[in-house]
Protein backbone atom coordinates (compact mmCIF):
# COMPACT_ATOMS: atom_id res chain seq x y z
CA UNK A 1 0.00 0.00 0.00
CA UNK A 2 2.20 2.88 -1.32
CA UNK A 3 1.38 6.17 -0.53
CA UNK A 4 -0.28 8.00 -3.10
CA UNK A 5 1.97 11.67 -2.97
CA UNK A 6 5.23 9.83 -2.31
CA UNK A 7 6.31 11.24 0.57
CA UNK A 8 7.43 8.46 2.37
CA UNK A 9 10.09 6.39 1.59
CA UNK A 10 9.46 3.29 -0.27
CA UNK A 11 8.84 0.43 1.94
CA UNK A 12 11.51 -2.47 0.75
CA UNK A 13 9.58 -5.58 -0.44
CA UNK A 14 9.78 -7.59 2.59
CA UNK A 15 8.12 -4.29 4.72
CA UNK A 16 4.43 -4.92 5.11
CA UNK A 17 1.45 -2.47 5.49
CA UNK A 18 1.97 -2.33 9.06
CA UNK A 19 5.38 -0.90 9.76
CA UNK A 20 7.18 -4.20 10.35
CA UNK A 21 9.56 -6.06 8.55
CA UNK A 22 8.66 -9.84 7.01
CA UNK A 23 8.02 -11.60 10.30
CA UNK A 24 8.49 -8.83 12.54
CA UNK A 25 12.58 -9.42 12.89
CA UNK A 26 14.88 -6.98 11.16
CA UNK A 27 17.03 -8.67 8.41
CA UNK A 28 20.20 -8.40 10.54
CA UNK A 29 18.82 -10.37 13.77
CA UNK A 30 17.08 -12.82 11.78
CA UNK A 31 20.54 -13.56 9.92
CA UNK A 32 21.86 -13.54 13.37
CA UNK A 33 19.84 -16.04 14.24
CA UNK A 34 19.96 -18.15 11.28
CA UNK A 35 23.48 -18.47 11.85
CA UNK A 36 23.13 -19.82 14.93
CA UNK A 37 20.84 -22.24 14.11
CA UNK A 38 22.94 -23.17 11.27
CA UNK A 39 25.44 -24.02 14.01
CA UNK A 40 23.08 -26.05 16.06
CA UNK A 41 22.06 -28.50 13.31
CA UNK A 42 26.01 -29.35 12.64
CA UNK A 43 26.25 -29.83 16.22
CA UNK A 44 23.24 -31.70 17.04
CA UNK A 45 21.49 -31.27 20.33
CA UNK A 46 24.43 -28.75 21.32
CA UNK A 47 22.81 -25.22 23.18
CA UNK A 48 24.11 -22.15 20.71
CA UNK A 49 23.80 -19.09 22.39
CA UNK A 50 22.04 -16.24 20.60
CA UNK A 51 21.40 -12.48 21.23
CA UNK A 52 18.18 -13.22 22.16
CA UNK A 53 15.19 -9.94 20.93
CA UNK A 54 12.30 -8.22 22.82
CA UNK A 55 9.50 -9.59 21.80
CA UNK A 56 5.73 -8.51 21.70
CA UNK A 57 5.03 -11.56 23.75
CA UNK A 58 5.85 -12.08 27.49
CA UNK A 59 8.61 -14.93 28.00
CA UNK A 60 6.89 -18.26 28.46
CA UNK A 61 4.47 -17.69 25.26
CA UNK A 62 7.30 -18.97 23.66
CA UNK A 63 9.39 -16.19 22.45
CA UNK A 64 12.37 -18.56 21.71
CA UNK A 65 9.86 -20.27 19.39
CA UNK A 66 8.71 -17.45 17.80
CA UNK A 67 12.44 -16.35 16.92
CA UNK A 68 13.13 -19.44 15.30
CA UNK A 69 9.90 -19.42 13.20
CA UNK A 70 10.50 -15.83 12.67
CA UNK A 71 13.68 -16.60 11.11
CA UNK A 72 13.20 -19.05 9.29
CA UNK A 73 9.81 -18.50 7.76
CA UNK A 74 8.89 -17.38 4.31
CA UNK A 75 6.20 -16.12 2.44
CA UNK A 76 5.51 -19.43 0.66
CA UNK A 77 5.41 -21.44 3.90
CA UNK A 78 2.66 -22.55 5.33
CA UNK A 79 2.32 -22.54 9.24
CA UNK A 80 0.68 -24.43 11.88
CA UNK A 81 0.32 -23.56 15.99
CA UNK A 82 0.03 -26.09 18.86
CA UNK A 83 0.04 -25.77 22.50
CA UNK A 84 -0.71 -28.57 24.12
CA UNK A 85 -1.22 -30.62 21.06
CA UNK A 86 -4.54 -28.33 20.26
CA UNK A 87 -4.58 -25.60 17.66
CA UNK A 88 -7.11 -23.82 19.31
CA UNK A 89 -5.68 -22.46 22.91
CA UNK A 90 -5.02 -18.61 23.32
CA UNK A 91 -1.47 -19.47 23.30
CA UNK A 92 -1.66 -21.22 19.81
CA UNK A 93 -4.22 -18.40 18.45
CA UNK A 94 -1.98 -15.37 19.64
CA UNK A 95 1.37 -17.03 17.42
CA UNK A 96 -0.41 -18.28 14.51
CA UNK A 97 -2.24 -14.40 14.35
CA UNK A 98 1.22 -13.09 15.70
CA UNK A 99 2.80 -14.43 11.81
CA UNK A 100 -0.40 -14.20 10.06
CA UNK A 101 -0.06 -10.33 10.87
CA UNK A 102 3.27 -9.98 10.06
CA UNK A 103 4.43 -12.43 7.57
CA UNK A 104 1.00 -12.83 5.89
CA UNK A 105 1.55 -16.28 5.80
CA UNK A 106 -1.06 -19.23 4.96
CA UNK A 107 -1.61 -21.12 8.49
CA UNK A 108 -3.16 -24.28 8.76
CA UNK A 109 -4.20 -26.75 11.54
CA UNK A 110 -3.32 -30.05 9.24
CA UNK A 111 0.04 -31.43 10.22
CA UNK A 112 0.67 -32.90 6.77
CA UNK A 113 0.26 -29.41 5.26
CA UNK A 114 2.12 -27.22 7.25
CA UNK A 115 5.69 -26.65 6.06
CA UNK A 116 6.47 -25.05 9.64
CA UNK A 117 5.23 -26.48 12.77
CA UNK A 118 6.07 -24.44 16.09
CA UNK A 119 4.70 -26.49 19.26
CA UNK A 120 4.60 -25.74 22.94
CA UNK A 121 4.30 -29.37 24.79
CA UNK A 122 3.52 -31.78 22.06
CA UNK A 123 4.40 -33.56 19.27
CA UNK A 124 1.84 -34.11 15.96
CA UNK A 125 0.81 -37.65 16.08
CA UNK A 126 0.58 -37.86 12.21
CA UNK A 127 4.11 -38.36 11.48
CA UNK A 128 6.16 -35.50 9.78
CA UNK A 129 7.73 -36.27 6.82
CA UNK A 130 10.63 -34.65 4.84
CA UNK A 131 11.19 -31.37 4.20
CA UNK A 132 8.80 -29.72 7.25
CA UNK A 133 9.94 -28.03 10.55
CA UNK A 134 8.91 -28.62 13.91
CA UNK A 135 9.99 -25.46 16.17
CA UNK A 136 9.90 -26.26 20.14
CA UNK A 137 9.24 -23.73 22.26
CA UNK A 138 11.61 -23.90 25.24
CA UNK A 139 11.60 -22.69 28.56
CA UNK A 140 14.54 -24.42 29.92
CA UNK A 141 17.07 -25.22 27.88
CA UNK A 142 19.93 -26.78 30.22
CA UNK A 143 19.17 -30.28 31.53
CA UNK A 144 22.22 -30.58 33.88
CA UNK A 145 20.95 -27.41 36.04
CA UNK A 146 18.70 -29.12 38.01
CA UNK A 147 22.04 -30.25 39.55
CA UNK A 148 24.15 -27.96 39.15
CA UNK A 149 23.58 -24.09 39.19
CA UNK A 150 26.68 -22.77 37.53
CA UNK A 151 26.84 -22.55 33.80
CA UNK A 152 30.88 -22.89 33.18
CA UNK A 153 30.50 -26.50 35.11
CA UNK A 154 27.32 -27.34 33.00
CA UNK A 155 29.42 -26.34 29.96
CA UNK A 156 32.72 -28.12 31.10
CA UNK A 157 30.53 -31.07 31.57
CA UNK A 158 28.90 -31.28 28.31
CA UNK A 159 32.17 -30.27 27.02
CA UNK A 160 33.39 -33.75 28.13
CA UNK A 161 30.46 -35.83 28.09
CA UNK A 162 30.08 -36.07 31.92
CA UNK A 163 26.22 -36.96 32.16
CA UNK A 164 26.72 -39.73 35.01
CA UNK A 165 24.67 -36.99 36.89
CA UNK A 166 21.46 -37.09 34.80
CA UNK A 167 21.17 -41.36 35.69
CA UNK A 168 21.52 -39.93 39.65
CA UNK A 169 17.71 -38.58 38.85
CA UNK A 170 16.28 -41.68 37.08
CA UNK A 171 17.63 -43.42 40.34
CA UNK A 172 16.23 -40.78 42.75
CA UNK A 173 12.66 -41.89 40.49
CA UNK A 174 13.36 -45.73 41.12
CA UNK A 175 14.55 -45.58 44.71
CA UNK A 176 11.67 -42.92 45.45
CA UNK A 177 8.50 -44.39 42.95
CA UNK A 178 9.86 -47.48 41.91
CA UNK A 179 10.31 -46.78 38.36
CA UNK A 180 11.32 -43.47 36.21
CA UNK A 181 9.06 -41.51 36.79
CA UNK A 182 9.95 -38.34 34.82
CA UNK A 183 7.18 -38.17 32.46
CA UNK A 184 7.67 -34.97 30.50
CA UNK A 185 11.17 -33.63 29.18
CA UNK A 186 12.32 -36.45 29.79
CA UNK A 187 16.08 -36.27 29.01
CA UNK A 188 18.04 -37.53 25.77
CA UNK A 189 21.09 -38.21 24.13
CA UNK A 190 21.57 -36.67 20.59
CA UNK A 191 23.37 -38.51 17.95
CA UNK A 192 24.95 -40.34 20.38
CA UNK A 193 27.44 -37.28 21.81
CA UNK A 194 24.58 -34.30 23.49
CA UNK A 195 22.52 -34.56 26.38
CA UNK A 196 19.05 -32.60 25.53
CA UNK A 197 16.41 -31.53 27.39
CA UNK A 198 13.29 -31.63 24.55
CA UNK A 199 11.50 -29.10 26.23
CA UNK A 200 8.28 -30.53 28.19
CA UNK A 201 6.78 -32.97 25.57
CA UNK A 202 5.73 -36.05 27.67
CA UNK A 203 8.19 -38.68 26.99
CA UNK A 204 5.25 -40.32 24.98
CA UNK A 205 6.86 -38.36 22.27
CA UNK A 206 10.32 -38.77 22.69
CA UNK A 207 10.38 -41.78 20.27
CA UNK A 208 9.12 -39.70 17.86
CA UNK A 209 11.95 -37.29 18.11
CA UNK A 210 14.42 -40.13 16.80
CA UNK A 211 15.25 -40.70 13.02
CA UNK A 212 12.91 -37.98 12.29
CA UNK A 213 12.50 -36.82 8.64
CA UNK A 214 11.68 -33.68 9.69
CA UNK A 215 14.26 -31.06 11.06
CA UNK A 216 13.71 -30.30 14.25
CA UNK A 217 14.43 -26.81 16.13
CA UNK A 218 14.82 -25.48 19.56
CA UNK A 219 14.22 -21.85 20.91
CA UNK A 220 14.83 -20.93 24.58
CA UNK A 221 14.42 -17.25 24.80
CA UNK A 222 14.71 -16.41 28.32
CA UNK A 223 18.17 -18.09 28.65
CA UNK A 224 18.98 -17.28 24.59
CA UNK A 225 19.69 -20.73 23.37
CA UNK A 226 18.94 -22.36 19.81
CA UNK A 227 19.26 -26.31 20.08
CA UNK A 228 18.74 -28.51 17.03
CA UNK A 229 18.31 -32.15 15.94
CA UNK A 230 18.73 -32.38 12.15
CA UNK A 231 16.56 -35.13 10.22
CA UNK A 232 17.15 -38.44 10.46
CA UNK A 233 19.29 -38.20 13.54
CA UNK A 234 19.45 -40.62 16.28
CA UNK A 235 17.70 -39.54 19.57
CA UNK A 236 17.90 -42.10 23.14
CA UNK A 237 16.18 -41.18 25.88
CA UNK A 238 17.97 -42.37 29.07
CA UNK A 239 17.48 -45.06 31.28
CA UNK A 240 19.01 -48.05 32.97
CA UNK A 241 19.04 -51.50 31.80
CA UNK A 242 16.65 -53.30 34.68
CA UNK A 243 14.40 -49.88 34.25
CA UNK A 244 14.15 -49.32 30.17
CA UNK A 245 12.84 -46.44 28.95
CA UNK A 246 8.46 -46.72 28.59
CA UNK A 247 6.19 -44.12 27.20
CA UNK A 248 2.76 -43.69 28.92
CA UNK A 249 0.46 -46.07 28.45
CA UNK A 250 -3.16 -46.34 28.47
CA UNK A 251 -6.03 -48.57 29.24
CA UNK A 252 -8.68 -46.66 27.52
CA UNK A 253 -8.77 -45.60 23.99
CA UNK A 254 -9.78 -42.16 22.89
CA UNK A 255 -13.54 -41.86 23.43
CA UNK A 256 -14.03 -39.78 20.32
CA UNK A 257 -12.21 -41.13 17.46
CA UNK A 258 -10.90 -44.82 19.59
CA UNK A 259 -7.12 -43.98 18.68
CA UNK A 260 -5.15 -46.52 20.46
CA UNK A 261 -1.79 -45.03 19.41
CA UNK A 262 -2.19 -41.62 20.73
CA UNK A 263 -1.40 -39.15 23.82
CA UNK A 264 -4.43 -39.19 25.49
CA UNK A 265 -5.69 -36.13 28.02
CA UNK A 266 -8.34 -37.40 30.59
CA UNK A 267 -11.58 -35.30 30.29
CA UNK A 268 -13.71 -34.50 33.18
CA UNK A 269 -17.29 -34.47 31.69
CA UNK A 270 -19.47 -33.88 34.67
CA UNK A 271 -19.49 -33.26 38.03
CA UNK A 272 -20.29 -36.45 39.59
CA UNK A 273 -16.51 -37.37 38.55
CA UNK A 274 -17.56 -38.74 35.09
CA UNK A 275 -14.31 -38.46 32.93
CA UNK A 276 -13.27 -39.88 29.85
CA UNK A 277 -10.11 -39.94 27.73
CA UNK A 278 -9.85 -37.78 24.58
CA UNK A 279 -6.13 -37.33 21.74
CA UNK A 280 -4.53 -34.78 23.20
CA UNK A 281 -3.49 -33.84 19.40
CA UNK A 282 -7.09 -32.29 18.35
CA UNK A 283 -6.24 -32.07 14.56
CA UNK A 284 -5.43 -35.95 15.11
CA UNK A 285 -8.47 -36.90 16.52
CA UNK A 286 -10.77 -34.37 14.37
CA UNK A 287 -9.16 -36.42 11.08
CA UNK A 288 -9.86 -39.56 12.48
CA UNK A 289 -13.19 -38.88 12.99
CA UNK A 290 -13.77 -37.26 10.04
CA UNK A 291 -12.81 -40.72 8.27
CA UNK A 292 -15.46 -42.24 10.31
CA UNK A 293 -13.58 -43.34 13.17
CA UNK A 294 -15.21 -43.61 16.41
CA UNK A 295 -14.72 -44.21 20.58
CA UNK A 296 -14.82 -47.78 21.77
CA UNK A 297 -18.57 -47.16 23.34
CA UNK A 298 -20.59 -45.01 21.11
CA UNK A 299 -23.58 -46.11 22.80
CA UNK A 300 -22.35 -44.05 26.20
CA UNK A 301 -21.98 -41.43 23.70
CA UNK A 302 -24.58 -40.76 21.74
CA UNK A 303 -22.80 -36.91 20.13
CA UNK A 304 -19.24 -37.69 19.50
CA UNK A 305 -18.24 -34.12 19.93
CA UNK A 306 -19.31 -33.10 23.43
CA UNK A 307 -20.87 -30.34 24.63
CA UNK A 308 -17.77 -27.90 25.30
CA UNK A 309 -19.31 -26.42 28.16
CA UNK A 310 -19.27 -29.47 30.12
CA UNK A 311 -15.98 -30.02 29.38
CA UNK A 312 -13.25 -28.62 32.08
CA UNK A 313 -9.43 -29.76 31.37
CA UNK A 314 -7.99 -31.67 34.33
CA UNK A 315 -5.20 -29.68 35.37
CA UNK B 1 55.92 -49.77 54.15
CA UNK B 2 58.07 -47.72 51.83
CA UNK B 3 60.58 -50.30 50.00
CA UNK B 4 63.20 -48.58 48.47
CA UNK B 5 62.54 -51.06 45.35
CA UNK B 6 58.58 -50.11 45.27
CA UNK B 7 57.94 -47.22 42.75
CA UNK B 8 55.82 -44.47 44.34
CA UNK B 9 52.35 -44.18 43.57
CA UNK B 10 52.94 -39.84 43.47
CA UNK B 11 55.77 -37.94 43.29
CA UNK B 12 56.15 -34.20 43.98
CA UNK B 13 59.14 -32.50 42.96
CA UNK B 14 59.96 -28.83 44.12
CA UNK B 15 56.49 -27.81 44.15
CA UNK B 16 55.86 -24.08 44.36
CA UNK B 17 53.01 -22.29 44.24
CA UNK B 18 52.14 -18.25 44.72
CA UNK B 19 49.38 -16.14 45.29
CA UNK B 20 50.46 -12.98 43.44
CA UNK B 21 53.72 -12.59 45.58
CA UNK B 22 52.33 -14.05 48.35
CA UNK B 23 54.39 -17.65 49.07
CA UNK B 24 51.38 -20.38 49.12
CA UNK B 25 54.15 -23.04 49.61
CA UNK B 26 57.40 -23.17 48.39
CA UNK B 27 59.96 -26.50 47.57
CA UNK B 28 58.13 -29.37 48.62
CA UNK B 29 59.34 -32.74 47.11
CA UNK B 30 58.48 -36.18 48.59
CA UNK B 31 57.29 -39.73 47.24
CA UNK B 32 53.91 -41.57 49.14
CA UNK B 33 53.93 -45.23 48.01
CA UNK B 34 51.29 -47.68 47.96
CA UNK B 35 49.60 -48.15 51.26
CA UNK B 36 51.27 -45.23 52.66
CA UNK B 37 49.40 -42.28 55.27
CA UNK B 38 51.43 -38.96 54.64
CA UNK B 39 49.96 -36.56 57.77
CA UNK B 40 50.76 -32.58 56.81
CA UNK B 41 50.53 -30.82 59.33
CA UNK B 42 50.77 -27.15 60.34
CA UNK B 43 48.95 -23.78 61.80
CA UNK B 44 46.72 -22.08 59.54
CA UNK B 45 48.56 -20.10 57.31
CA UNK B 46 51.53 -22.49 57.02
CA UNK B 47 50.78 -24.01 53.56
CA UNK B 48 49.31 -26.99 54.06
CA UNK B 49 45.80 -26.54 52.42
CA UNK B 50 47.76 -24.68 49.48
CA UNK B 51 49.84 -27.73 48.94
CA UNK B 52 46.97 -30.16 49.39
CA UNK B 53 45.05 -28.23 46.85
CA UNK B 54 47.96 -29.01 44.33
CA UNK B 55 48.66 -32.12 45.01
CA UNK B 56 45.15 -33.24 44.17
CA UNK B 57 45.24 -31.09 40.67
CA UNK B 58 42.23 -28.71 42.07
CA UNK B 59 44.78 -25.61 41.80
CA UNK B 60 47.64 -26.08 39.25
CA UNK B 61 50.90 -24.86 40.82
CA UNK B 62 52.78 -21.92 40.05
CA UNK B 63 56.19 -24.42 39.36
CA UNK B 64 57.55 -27.69 40.19
CA UNK B 65 55.61 -30.73 39.33
CA UNK B 66 53.02 -33.62 40.28
CA UNK B 67 53.50 -37.08 38.79
CA UNK B 68 51.12 -40.01 39.49
CA UNK B 69 51.24 -43.87 38.49
CA UNK B 70 48.16 -43.72 36.56
CA UNK B 71 46.91 -47.19 35.86
CA UNK B 72 47.07 -47.17 32.09
CA UNK B 73 49.65 -45.20 31.21
CA UNK B 74 52.09 -45.53 34.82
CA UNK B 75 53.97 -42.00 36.03
CA UNK B 76 52.38 -39.07 34.13
CA UNK B 77 52.97 -35.38 35.08
CA UNK B 78 49.15 -34.65 36.19
CA UNK B 79 49.40 -31.71 34.56
CA UNK B 80 50.42 -32.92 31.69
CA UNK B 81 46.94 -34.86 31.36
CA UNK B 82 44.19 -33.41 29.62
CA UNK B 83 41.58 -31.96 31.74
CA UNK B 84 39.10 -35.09 30.80
CA UNK B 85 41.82 -37.62 31.87
CA UNK B 86 42.61 -35.42 35.29
CA UNK B 87 38.66 -35.30 35.84
CA UNK B 88 38.56 -38.90 35.42
CA UNK B 89 41.42 -39.67 37.74
CA UNK B 90 39.63 -37.86 40.43
CA UNK B 91 36.30 -39.36 40.60
CA UNK B 92 37.90 -42.54 39.76
CA UNK B 93 41.31 -43.80 41.16
CA UNK B 94 41.06 -40.79 43.84
CA UNK B 95 39.08 -39.47 46.69
CA UNK B 96 39.17 -36.41 48.37
CA UNK B 97 37.12 -36.16 51.90
CA UNK B 98 36.82 -32.72 52.74
CA UNK B 99 35.92 -31.47 56.65
CA UNK B 100 32.57 -30.06 55.42
CA UNK B 101 30.25 -32.92 54.19
CA UNK B 102 28.57 -30.61 52.81
CA UNK B 103 31.42 -29.75 49.84
CA UNK B 104 31.55 -33.32 49.22
CA UNK B 105 27.89 -34.28 48.87
CA UNK B 106 25.06 -33.49 46.71
CA UNK B 107 22.87 -32.57 49.84
CA UNK B 108 19.85 -32.61 46.99
CA UNK B 109 20.27 -36.28 46.75
CA UNK B 110 19.88 -39.51 48.44
CA UNK B 111 22.63 -40.82 50.28
CA UNK B 112 22.60 -43.90 47.86
CA UNK B 113 22.50 -41.51 44.93
CA UNK B 114 25.56 -39.59 46.08
CA UNK B 115 27.31 -43.11 46.03
CA UNK B 116 26.16 -44.31 42.97
CA UNK B 117 26.95 -41.13 40.88
CA UNK B 118 30.50 -42.26 40.86
CA UNK B 119 29.38 -45.51 39.61
CA UNK B 120 27.27 -44.21 37.07
CA UNK B 121 29.89 -41.36 35.63
CA UNK B 122 31.97 -44.08 34.54
CA UNK B 123 29.26 -45.76 33.31
CA UNK B 124 27.12 -48.28 35.57
CA UNK B 125 23.76 -48.61 33.92
CA UNK B 126 22.51 -51.19 35.77
CA UNK B 127 19.80 -49.92 38.69
CA UNK B 128 19.96 -53.01 40.67
CA UNK B 129 23.53 -53.35 41.16
CA UNK B 130 24.43 -49.69 41.93
CA UNK B 131 21.81 -49.91 44.46
CA UNK B 132 23.46 -53.14 45.60
CA UNK B 133 27.45 -51.25 45.56
CA UNK B 134 25.96 -48.19 47.42
CA UNK B 135 24.46 -50.45 50.23
CA UNK B 136 27.17 -52.09 50.47
CA UNK B 137 29.59 -49.38 50.96
CA UNK B 138 27.29 -48.22 53.53
CA UNK B 139 27.15 -50.82 55.25
CA UNK B 140 31.07 -50.65 55.81
CA UNK B 141 31.08 -47.40 56.79
CA UNK B 142 28.59 -48.31 59.02
CA UNK B 143 25.61 -46.61 58.52
CA UNK B 144 22.39 -47.59 58.56
CA UNK B 145 21.42 -48.70 55.01
CA UNK B 146 17.43 -48.70 56.21
CA UNK B 147 18.39 -44.89 55.54
CA UNK B 148 19.85 -44.68 52.12
CA UNK B 149 17.20 -43.50 50.58
CA UNK B 150 16.95 -40.42 52.74
CA UNK B 151 18.32 -36.99 51.99
CA UNK B 152 22.15 -36.37 53.38
CA UNK B 153 20.95 -33.17 55.67
CA UNK B 154 19.04 -35.41 57.71
CA UNK B 155 21.89 -37.01 58.84
CA UNK B 156 24.20 -35.85 62.10
CA UNK B 157 27.69 -34.65 60.62
CA UNK B 158 29.34 -37.66 61.79
CA UNK B 159 26.85 -40.01 59.89
CA UNK B 160 27.31 -37.83 56.59
CA UNK B 161 31.07 -37.53 56.92
CA UNK B 162 30.53 -41.74 56.76
CA UNK B 163 28.33 -41.27 53.39
CA UNK B 164 31.50 -39.05 52.08
CA UNK B 165 34.17 -41.56 52.51
CA UNK B 166 31.62 -44.27 51.05
CA UNK B 167 31.10 -41.96 47.98
CA UNK B 168 34.83 -41.40 47.77
CA UNK B 169 35.66 -45.33 48.20
CA UNK B 170 32.53 -46.80 45.96
CA UNK B 171 34.92 -46.57 42.93
CA UNK B 172 38.28 -48.19 44.59
CA UNK B 173 40.53 -45.78 44.77
CA UNK B 174 43.87 -45.98 45.41
CA UNK B 175 44.61 -42.81 46.87
CA UNK B 176 42.89 -40.36 49.08
CA UNK B 177 42.92 -36.61 49.93
CA UNK B 178 41.70 -35.88 53.73
CA UNK B 179 40.63 -32.38 54.34
CA UNK B 180 40.81 -32.20 58.59
CA UNK B 181 38.43 -35.12 57.74
CA UNK B 182 37.11 -34.67 61.49
CA UNK B 183 37.53 -31.59 62.20
CA UNK B 184 34.21 -29.68 63.55
CA UNK B 185 33.07 -33.13 65.22
CA UNK B 186 32.42 -33.68 68.86
CA UNK B 187 35.29 -35.84 70.19
CA UNK B 188 33.33 -39.00 70.60
CA UNK B 189 31.98 -39.16 67.13
CA UNK B 190 35.49 -37.78 65.96
CA UNK B 191 37.26 -40.97 68.04
CA UNK B 192 34.73 -43.82 66.55
CA UNK B 193 35.10 -42.47 62.64
CA UNK B 194 39.21 -41.91 63.37
CA UNK B 195 38.84 -45.91 64.23
CA UNK B 196 36.66 -46.29 61.09
CA UNK B 197 39.28 -44.19 58.63
CA UNK B 198 42.31 -46.09 59.66
CA UNK B 199 40.14 -49.73 59.66
CA UNK B 200 39.71 -48.62 55.90
CA UNK B 201 42.94 -47.51 54.96
CA UNK B 202 44.42 -50.33 56.21
CA UNK B 203 41.92 -52.90 54.75
CA UNK B 204 41.98 -51.58 51.39
CA UNK B 205 45.53 -50.85 51.23
CA UNK B 206 44.61 -47.58 50.70
CA UNK B 207 47.49 -44.55 50.03
CA UNK B 208 46.16 -41.09 51.55
CA UNK B 209 47.41 -37.40 52.33
CA UNK B 210 45.73 -36.07 55.27
CA UNK B 211 46.44 -32.71 56.13
CA UNK B 212 45.58 -31.67 59.59
CA UNK B 213 46.14 -29.25 63.02
CA UNK B 214 45.80 -31.83 64.82
CA UNK B 215 48.00 -34.10 65.66
CA UNK B 216 46.30 -36.90 67.69
CA UNK B 217 44.16 -37.39 64.69
CA UNK B 218 47.95 -37.01 62.41
CA UNK B 219 49.25 -39.39 65.12
CA UNK B 220 46.52 -41.82 64.76
CA UNK B 221 46.47 -42.33 61.02
CA UNK B 222 49.60 -41.37 59.02
CA UNK B 223 53.23 -43.33 58.93
CA UNK B 224 55.10 -40.19 58.03
CA UNK B 225 54.49 -36.80 59.03
CA UNK B 226 55.75 -33.73 57.30
CA UNK B 227 55.95 -30.44 59.18
CA UNK B 228 54.91 -26.97 57.24
CA UNK B 229 55.45 -23.36 57.82
CA UNK B 230 55.47 -20.45 56.41
CA UNK B 231 55.23 -22.32 53.20
CA UNK B 232 57.96 -24.89 53.68
CA UNK B 233 58.29 -28.05 55.26
CA UNK B 234 60.42 -27.79 57.92
CA UNK B 235 60.79 -31.30 59.08
CA UNK B 236 59.59 -34.80 57.62
CA UNK B 237 59.95 -38.45 59.60
CA UNK B 238 57.81 -41.63 60.92
CA UNK B 239 55.08 -40.33 63.07
CA UNK B 240 56.09 -41.47 66.48
CA UNK B 241 59.89 -39.88 65.72
CA UNK B 242 58.56 -36.34 65.02
CA UNK B 243 55.71 -36.10 67.68
CA UNK B 244 58.30 -37.79 70.25
CA UNK B 245 61.42 -36.62 69.39
CA UNK B 246 61.08 -33.53 66.88
CA UNK B 247 64.28 -31.96 65.67
CA UNK B 248 63.19 -28.57 64.47
CA UNK B 249 62.65 -25.98 67.00
CA UNK B 250 59.30 -25.23 65.63
CA UNK B 251 58.24 -28.66 65.56
CA UNK B 252 59.42 -28.83 69.27
CA UNK B 253 57.12 -25.86 69.82
CA UNK B 254 54.04 -27.34 67.81
CA UNK B 255 54.67 -30.74 69.82
CA UNK B 256 54.97 -29.10 72.81
CA UNK B 257 52.20 -26.69 72.74
CA UNK B 258 49.93 -29.58 72.02
CA UNK B 259 50.58 -31.07 75.03
CA UNK B 260 50.39 -28.28 77.25
CA UNK B 261 46.87 -28.04 75.92
ZN1 LIG C 1 -9.09 -39.14 19.31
Amino acid sequence: MQDQTNTSTSHSIDETDHGYNFAYLDEQTKRMIRRSILKAVAIPGYQVPFGSREMPLPYGWGTGGIQVTASIIGPEDTLKVIDQGADDTTNAVSIRRFFAHTAGVATTETTGDATVIQTRHRIPETPLTPGQILVYQVPIPEPLRWLEPRESETRKMHALKEYGIMYVRLYEDISRFGHISTAYDYPVIVNGRYLMRPSPIPKFDNPKMDNNPALQLFGAGREKRIYAVPPYTEVKSLDFRDYPFQIQKWEDSCALCGAADSFLDEIIIDDQGGRMFVCSDSHYCGERQDAGHRGRDPSEMPDATPNPTDIAETA
Amino acid sequence: MMQETEIPLLRVSRLTHYYDYIVGCRNVSFDLYPGEVLGIVGESGSGKSTLLNCISARMEPTGGSVEYDTRAEGMRDLFGLTEAERRMLMRTDWGFVHQNPRDGLRMSVSAGANIGERLMAVGARVYEDIRESSADWLSRVEFDTERMDHLPSTFSGGMQQRVQIARNLVTGPRLIFMDEPTGGLDVSVQARLLDLLRELVDDLGLSAILVTHDLAVARLLSHRLMVMRGGEVVETGLTDQVLDDPQHPYSQLLVSSVLQA
